[in-house]
């Protein structure tokens, strides 16, 4: 189809019906549109609507009960926040838990499993990628309670370790925030495992071979031709992860609760804590927003590197 | 690189260096395996185990009366009917309205495309959990807390970025031609898309079904926001009542409930993952 057609204005996507041809454009754009409208009005409702309160009622003293109404106050609440120990405290074990479980842990090891697999045998590439997923395929809930037995005093971890005859400890008490971060590489390698696999299956293998015969050694080969080549899926899977960590609510909850005391509280935690145990939903509104925008840069950074694609 | 005159002793045949580098990697990977299992391997043997702990251990005996112990209505039945009735109906939504938004967008240009679908590539990645706090808010405001069609909206809305992308993505990949024959022949668009793209983007459809069912299915944050009452909760919320409520913990039945919780997702999975074989359909989606 040859389509030759004009802009269709702003909020054209209204009534219409049909799709033929013959009609005057503007009509016609109308009526193609039309499908997207179910989709429009959705996200527009739940999506569009809650993101525009939630910049709404950050800048209000909104709280859960006993009050009638909220009024205005401004930037009070990114003052408490920046000034709360228990706040800062919440940024800086998410960025512990980003940088630990996201960037280090997932990524590093998804790439480590991708580039194995390209040379293991394919029964033992099986069942270890068979394992691995069957990790992150497993509801957030329940991967949270399977990581609890496994880091609790009595749990697996530390039977290995005296097994192994090294010192065991309680880790959920002592260690809070390391243990959510290797549940969260537990969950969430297989991710970057699939997509650095298949990444890598799209090196054309005359490349690896011609630095091979060349004398390059595995590690010049991966540091010089393997990550350069897949550094689009490198850019795409950092961000990917980041994103889904940063958001990271019911793994941390089935686990610690946030605690021992405030120790393993990111701020998701801190924010749902703020909004419905306080009761301070305007206060926990601004440490979301805040949440928002940090998720919203990172979204526009992934947006930059898909930009060639839409 | 060709200058380099370091002499090698004694260069070994090519297949035995590569057998030797096979053998480094499978043992590399089974080590990863091992690590990766023990949990997993938790939960299989405490829910055969009558007198199961927090370890892996071999169990005193086999027996399956910790499945029998939560297949009870209000246990297991209930809150699994609430998730299937939750993410059903929110996948049946997510996917209508993806399947009617994508064709527009991948068969009509449009000056309004490439924004449209660009503020929908960046709706994908926005953290949910950051606006859960105003949604609450705003549900109690007008009234849709605790209801299952409330949630089933959220959560449709939720998805549908992703779901509007991929079906996108999958119907660029049905050939124009084979519609435009139907449309001499004056099928509507409508009709052209449930008669002759629909069934062609096949296995498409499938993935973003499955994709949906399965994001859902294990969310455990909108539900644990927007219901209230204990009759409504889905399967990933009231796991949480084998802790505190019940006294002291039965390891047994967490394992066995978090089994039959956590089966349909994998069965799904895998049957997502066999259909389009093995290589990994969502993976490849994500870059695009």
């Amino acid at each position: 189809m040859s389509v030759t057609r004009r802009e269709a204005g702003p909020g054209a996507r209204g009534a219409g019906a049909g799709a033929g041809g013959g009609r005057p454009p503007l009509l016609r754009t109308l009526a193609r549109a039309l499908p997207v409208s179910p989709a429009l009005v959705l996200l527009v409702l739940f999506l569009a609507g809650p993101i525009a309160y939630c910049a709404y009622i950050a800048f209000t003293d909104l709280q859960l009960t006993g009050q009638a109404e909220s009024s205005f106050n401004g930037l009070d609440n990114f003052r408490t926040a920046f000034a709360d120990e228990a706040f800062l405290n919440a940024v800086w074990l998410t960025l512990v838990f980003t940088v630990l479980s996201s960037l280090v842990g997932q990524n590093t090891l998804g790439l480590a499993l991708a580039a194995l697999m390209q040379r293991a045998s394919k029964p033992v590439r099986t069942l270890t990628g068979g394992i691995v997923v069957t990790a992150w395929v497993l509801p957030e809930v329940v991967a949270g309670f399977l990581l609890y037995a496994f880091f609790r005093r009595e749990g697996t971890l530390n039977a290995v370790l005296d097994w192994l005859r090294l010192p065991s400890q309680n880790w959920l008490f002592t260690l809070p925030i390391l243990a959510v971060s290797f549940a969260n590489v537990w969950r969430g390698t297989a991710f970057s495992m699939l997509v650095y696999s298949a990444a890598l299956n799209e090196i054309p293998k005359e490349i690896t071979e011609a630095a091979e015969v060349d004398g390059a050694g595995g590690w010049r080969r991966m540091w010089h031709i393997t990550l350069p080549m897949i550094r689009r899926s490198i850019g795409t899977n950092l961000m990917l992860n980041t994103l889904q960590t940063l958001s990271v609510f019911g793994l941390i909850w089935v686990m610690t609760r946030g605690g021992p005391g405030n120790r393993s509280q990111t701020l998701p935690l801190f924010m749902y804590e703020q909004a419905f145990q306080k009761s301070m939903i305007g206060y926990g509104t601004a440490v979301a927003l805040l949440l928002l925008v940090v998720g919203s840069l990172f979204s526009l950074v992934y947006l930059r590197l898909l930009r060639t694609e839409v | 690189m060709a200058a380099r005159t370091t002499p090698r002793p004694r260069p070994r045949p090519a297949n035995v260096r590569r057998a030797r580098r096979r053998h480094a990697a499978d043992a590399g990977l089974l080590f990863a395996a091992a690590a990766f299992v023990l949990p997993l391997a938790w939960v299989v043997l405490s829910s055969l185990d009558p007198h199961a702990g927090l370890k892996v251990k071999v169990p005193d005996g086999v027996t399956l009366d910790n499945f029998d112990a939560v297949l009870e209505p209000d246990i297991t039945f209930t809150p699994l009917l609430n998730s299937l009735v939750l993410c059903g109906g929110a996948t049946l939504l997510t996917v209508v309205c993806a399947a009617l938004a994508a064709y527009p967008l991948s068969r009509f240009r449009s000056r309004l495309n490439r924004p449209f679908l660009l503020t929908i590539l960046f709706a994908t990645s926005l953290p949910i959990t950051a606006i859960m706090v105003p949604v609450y808010a705003l549900f109690v405001q007008v009234d849709l807390i605790d209801t299952m069609h409330g949630t089933i909206f959220f959560f449709a809305a939720s998805q549908l970025p992703f779901a509007v992308w991929l079906m996108k993505n999958f119907m660029d990949g049905v050939p124009k031609e084979l519609e435009e024959a139907a449309w001499t022949d004056g099928a509507s668009s409508f009709q052209s898309l449930l008669r002759i793209v629909l069934p062609l983007m096949g296995p498409g459809v499938g993935v973003v079904t499955v994709f949906a069912f399965v994001m859902m299915w294990g969310n455990f944050f909108v539900p644990f926001m927007l219901l209230l009452s204990p009759d409504r909760m889905p399967a990933s919320v009231s796991i949480n009542d084998f802790f505190g409520n019940r006294g002291t913990v039965v390891y047994g039945q967490l394992a066995a409930f978090s089994i039959i919780y956590s089966t349909p997702v994998i069965l799904l999975y895998v049957l997502v993952a066999r259909r389009l074989g093995g290589g990994f359909a969502l993976g490849g989606a994500v870059k695009g």
